[in-house]
């Protein structure tokens, strides 16, 4: 494996009227557990069912309903525990959180504050090759979702479904290690992958499967450096939450307002008031949501429904021993075993898809050929079509034909990319497609030399030109390559005309 | 203040038996808290840990509504629930594993199966208002 050492990248800094800020951000990431059935009822998890037909008597709240854990998402979450190597907790607990709202039918979320199953934990967010954060995780805990209300189907009711509550969610709970806007997309979109890559969660963040909630603080320069080195808050300013953001770009757009209005705040002498705000797309600002500021008082207490968690090490031995490879051992394979790019390498791990279908095309062949035409030809035909690698016309045998006629010397380049577009449109193997419809190059010399002897005899005027000018060679290549119907190879052929010519 | 003291040492001496003797000193230990709980409401008389403020808060936040007029007295029963618990907090339990059930059960567990649901009339059944599958409450927006 490549040894990949990184620096770290410097913290974005926002110049105030009277001095320089720099930010503090840290992320708790609600990412729905990939389950079937929800985390303590056997009601499925699946999205698009009538209203309130995933729900048992359990999610209702129902007087003398019982909770009873779903195994597997234990299992989930000491996967994903493992995957950020983090300390699981072979005891922990579940508290009940107390709020009223429609959509928390319990009047409770059972929720893990004082014994979560995962402790601390990393992740490493590249910005650029060579340059990362490491993001420190403080835990991972279990915890029940909430329904759904949706407020636009009457004008005086809000009409609330309960398919979605009691679905598990691991909150993934970061150290104010991100420094930036572009920090902050950039390790979810980290975490994202590798949770993708465990299959705890799918990450579609549209459906809401993963949101993140952004605390944002600012201080000035020289502050944070104080924090690191006594993890003593005070040297820090006071921060906001900004809750419930599921997409990248709001995300980074959320930070930016929202470090600026504190900035604007502290140099007029004022102070930031902790608080939970909600981002405005539309008017690109973050308000305060004052109604959360009461129910902030959760009255948290040990769920007395469920005893405390515990699990076994040899089970979770047994969930270490299955693990996959993950993104950044794949990606110094990738570059290690293949001679790929850094940026190649990254956009080939980005998902497992991706990364299985280039590794299938590569196996035995040139990589770097094999990530061009992956990553180049293919993704850019999917991108066009908004068509993704799981829907390809053209599977990664069929490219990998392609490649093999390339290298055989069957085929030029040109000629694949004319092949590669009739496989995609209507399949077929690459060699006998080829075959049959005459896509060979002319690797006779003989042939191109009496055709290029031709040219020349018949254009002593350009012949001349091409003595003074060498660029003005290229005419008698494409005037080859015409004359053969591309066949022939455009290297072979420039290097006969500047021989020819005494180039 | 004799009265108390002897009950803490009755505690101290319950959880100690707890910690030897299992299910048993548990029995003992809850019918000692049980006594306690009785007493101690009779027995302080601290200055109330719970003020009236305090009291309509909590009321607020339970969802449960208290006439103006109950709220001293509600205040009041709350301190005496705080108070028997700041006794208990007197115990001194330094290397004691906390007890959380009397059963030696460990939690039981389910497979990862759809086994429930499918049932929308049912669970819409005592709903006040119900509309087109889903719950219909007062309009609750941000």
């Amino acid at each position: 494996m490549l040894d990949l050492t990184y620096e770290a990248p410097k913290p974005k800094v926002i110049a105030g009227v009277k001095h320089d800020w720099e930010l503090v951000i840290g992320m708790e990431i609600h990412a729905q557990v990939s389950s079937n059935s929800k985390l303590f009822s056997g009601a499925s998890t699946q999205v698009g069912a009538e209203p309130n037909a995933n729900v048992a008597f359990v999610d209702a709240a129902m007087p003398g309903m019982l909770p009873v854990i779903n195994e597997y998402c234990i299992a989930q979450a000491v996967r994903s525990g493992l995957g950020l190597k983090a300390q699981i907790n072979l005891r922990s607990a579940f508290d009940r959180k107390n709020y009223f709202y429609p959509d928390l039918p319990q009047g409770y979320q059972i929720s893990q504050l004082y014994h979560p199953i995962v402790g601390e934990g990393e992740v490493l967010v590249e910005l650029s090759p060579g340059v990362a954060r490491l993001v420190r995780v403080e835990r991972i805990h279990l915890e029940q979702d909430a329904g759904k209300s949706i407020h636009d189907m009457d004008p005086t009711m809000s009409f609330v479904d309960f398919n979605r509550t009691g679905v598990a969610l691991m909150e993934i709970v970061s150290r104010p290690d991100i420094r930036g806007p572009e920090e902050a997309a950039a390790y979810v979109v980290k975490l994202r992958q590798i949770l993708r890559y465990l299959g705890t969660c799918d990450g579609n963040m549209q459906n809401g499967n993963l949101r993140a909630d952004v605390n944002v603080s600012v201080c000035r320069v020289g502050q944070y450096e104080k924090y690191q080195a006594s993890q003593d808050f005070s040297h820090l300013g006071t921060r906001c939450e900004i809750k419930n953001m599921n997409s990248m770009k709001f995300i980074q757009m959320a930070i930016d307002y929202e470090a600026r209005r504190q900035i604007a705040i502290l140099e007029d002498g004022g102070t930031v008031t902790q608080e939970t705000r909600l981002y405005d797309p539309d008017k690109n600002e973050t308000r305060s949501m004052r109604s959360k500021e009461e129910a902030h008082d959760y009255r948290y207490f040990p769920c007395p429904d469920l005893l405390p968690l515990e699990i076994e090490q040899a089970w979770v031995d047994d969930i270490a021993a299955s693990m996959p490879e993950l993104p950044d051992a794949k990606k110094a394979r990738f570059m290690g075993d293949f001679g790929l790019t850094d940026y190649d390498a990254n956009v080939l791990t980005a998902d497992l898809e991706s990364a299985a279908f280039f590794e299938a095309v590569a196996q035995g062949r040139d990589g770097k050929q094999a990530a061009n035409w992956v990553i180049n030809e293919l993704f850019g035909r999917l991108n066009k079509e908004g068509k993704s690698i799981a829907d390809s016309p053209v599977s990664a045998g069929q490219l990998g034909g392609v490649l093999d006629l390339i290298a055989k010397g069957t085929i030029t380049g040109k000629m694949a990319k004319d092949l590669f577009e009739i496989i995609w449109n209507e399949g077929g193997d690459p060699a006998e497609v080829a075959a049959a419809r005459g896509m060979q190059q002319v690797t006779d010399t003989g042939a191109i030399e009496a055709a290029l002897d031709a040219l020349i005899a018949a254009n002593p005027d350009q012949v001349e030109k091409a003595k003074v000018n060498a660029k003005l060679a290229g005419w008698f290549t494409g005037q080859v390559l015409k004359s053969t119907g591309g066949k022939a190879n455009p290297a072979v052929v420039g290097a006969m005309v500047a021989q020819k010519l005494g180039l | 203040m004799v009265a108390q003291s002897d009950f803490r040492a009755e505690i101290v001496d319950g959880i100690r038996a707890n910690s030897v003797a299992g299910g048993i000193g548990a029995r003992y230990l809850r019918h000692l808290i049980l006594a306690g709980k009785r007493r101690a409401i009779n027995l302080r008389r601290d200055p109330m840990s719970i003020d009236i403020d305090t009291a309509r808060k909590v009321a607020k936040l339970a969802r449960i509504r208290v006439e103006e007029a109950a709220l001293p007295k509600l205040a009041e029963q709350l301190s005496g629930i705080l108070g028997f618990m700041e006794q208990l907090n007197e115990v001194d339990v330094t290397g004691i594993e906390p007890m959380v059930s009397v059963t030696p059960m460990r939690l039981a567990r389910r497979a990862d199966v759809v086994t429930d649901g499918n049932q929308q009339a049912a669970v819409l059944a005592n709903a006040p208002d119900a509309r087109e599958g889903f719950f219909a409450v007062p309009k609750v927006v941000e």
